[in-house]
Formats: structure tokens, sequence, C-alpha cells
């Protein structure tokens, strides 16, 4: 279970990596030293929810923290942070966060944590 | 007059102790403070080199501390990366070090990044543990 364990979390480091990218199962699954097939479902026994919805929820936070942190505009952080459209962005961002991108924007305070805990603590759980 | 006047260990669970010395010691650099068979544990510390005021604890979870049904799953949250194992270390050059230590098959979560309070990045030791190393903006040095 361990060796599964260490393998799984790989394939999520890459995730955290690449979270611009589109989710690349075959290559998270070599990794994972699991079967396409079965990625998803080993994912999901080990961390409790599905790639997908981890890598939506990893692209979410990334997108808080450049709307925290810098002055891009919302559509350009969009795409920094891999969403294929601002429509699919903004109900995503909404359904996660509970408020628009701007609202959320206007009402964020920086953080001053090294950004492993930032990364960490911020992923939006709900 | 405050109570306490340092840190001289941290622990961190590791899942075998051998491997934990090739990789403190053999890559990134460390120094074996003390490695002792006390029979009921091997007691294994490192720290940075010259500093063995600060030690860092490379315990193996197992019996007698704990059940070995327990040991198994701490074993299991450390693979996950949730036992809270952090290590954040500081260097002079983050992107030097990151180059000789990703050439010795180091395994990183993160490349050398502008952060605001300098360069730093993340990587993970053979067990799940993570690991930062930061190189801080010379006026907060």
């Amino acid at each position: 279970m361990e060796e599964s364990n260490r393998r799984m979390l790989r394939a999520r480091d890459a995730m955290d990596r690449a979270y611009a990218q589109p989710l690349d199962v075959p290559a998270l699954a070599r990794i994972a030293h699991v079967s396409p097939a079965h990625f998803a479902r080993t994912f999901r026994a080990t961390f409790g929810e599905t790639p997908h919805r981890y890598l939506q929820r990893r692209r979410v936070e990334r997108a808080m923290f450049l709307l925290r942190e810098t002055d891009h505009s919302v559509t350009d952080i969009c795409f920094q942070v891999g969403f294929g459209s601002p429509g699919t962005f903004s109900r995503t961002f909404r359904d996660i966060v509970g408020r628009s991108p701007r609202t959320y924007r206007k009402e964020a305070v920086a953080t001053g944590v090294p950004t492993c805990f930032t990364m960490a603590w911020t992923r939006p759980s709900a | 007059m405050h109570m306490f006047t340092a840190i001289t260990h941290s622990q961190i669970y590791v899942l075998d102790q051998n491997e934990a010395l090739d990789f403190y010691v053999g890559k990134l650099g460390l120094e074996v403070n003390a490695d002792v068979d006390m029979g009921f544990m091997r007691w294994l510390t490192v720290s940075v080199p010259g500093q063995p005021g600060r030690q860092i604890l490379l315990e193996r979870p197992g019996a007698p501390a704990m059940s070995e049904e327990t040991a198994q799953q701490v074993r299991e949250l450390v693979a996950k990366g949730v036992m809270g194992g952090h290590l954040i270390f500081s260097t002079d050059d983050c992107r030097k070090s990151y180059e000789t230590l990703r050439d010795r098959g180091v395994e990183f979560t993160e490349e050398p990044t502008e952060r605001p309070y300098g360069i730093d990045c993340g990587l993970r030791d053979p067990f799940g543990n993570h690991i930062r190393f930061t190189q801080l903006k010379a006026e907060e040095a």
C-alpha cells in the first residue's frame, strides 16, 4: 500500500507541476505504475477525489493566487492556469469558491507563507 | 527571560534509515550527528554541516514504539505525503543547488521560482516527505 501511495503522490505532484496542461492520464498512469483504466480509481481511493476534480481545484487555487498577487486580467489568468474558455473558468470558479473571480479579487488578502503551504491549504475543498 | 533558548531536535519519519542516509547525507549533503544502535531503536540524526545544534531525527515508525498496525498506517500516510514531514533549508544559490541535486537524481516537485521572499524550489525525499530550500532576498538574509 505504501508503495502505491508513494507512486500516486508522485503522479499528483506531476499534476501540481503541470496544472496548466491538459490532464494526461496515460502519462500520470505511467508515473503511478497503474493502467490508464485504473488510474482514476486508484487516485480516488488514495486521495478521496478523482484526478479531474483534484486538477480543477488546483487550477482554481492557482487562479486565486494570481488574482490575489498579480494584476493580470481575469481572462489571462483563466488561460494561464489551464482553463479552455473564460465561461468554463467563471462557472468552475464560482462553483468551487462560491464567488466570481472578480469578487474574490476585490475581497482577497495577500498571504505571506511559503508557497507549498499556500498551495496545500488554499486549494478549495468544497 | 525566555523559558527556551533554541530548537535542538526535530523529527521526521523515514521508512528506511539506510535509504534515508543515502538521501539526506549522500544526496542533500547533510552530515550525521549520531548513529547509535540503542537496541530498541536506531538513534539517527543529521544536520546542516557545521550546525550540530539543530538536529533532525530520522525515525523509523515501528514496534515497540507503536503497534505494527499503527506503524503500517504511519508508513502509508508518509507515502501519501500527509505525515507533516516538512523541512525548509536556506541556501546561498538556489538554482545551482537545484542543478546539483537534479543531477543526483533528486525528485523535484517545483523548479526554482522567484517569490516575494526570494528564490525557492521543492522536492520530496524518497518516502514522501516534503522539502524546500530558499535563497532569501539579500535584505532579509
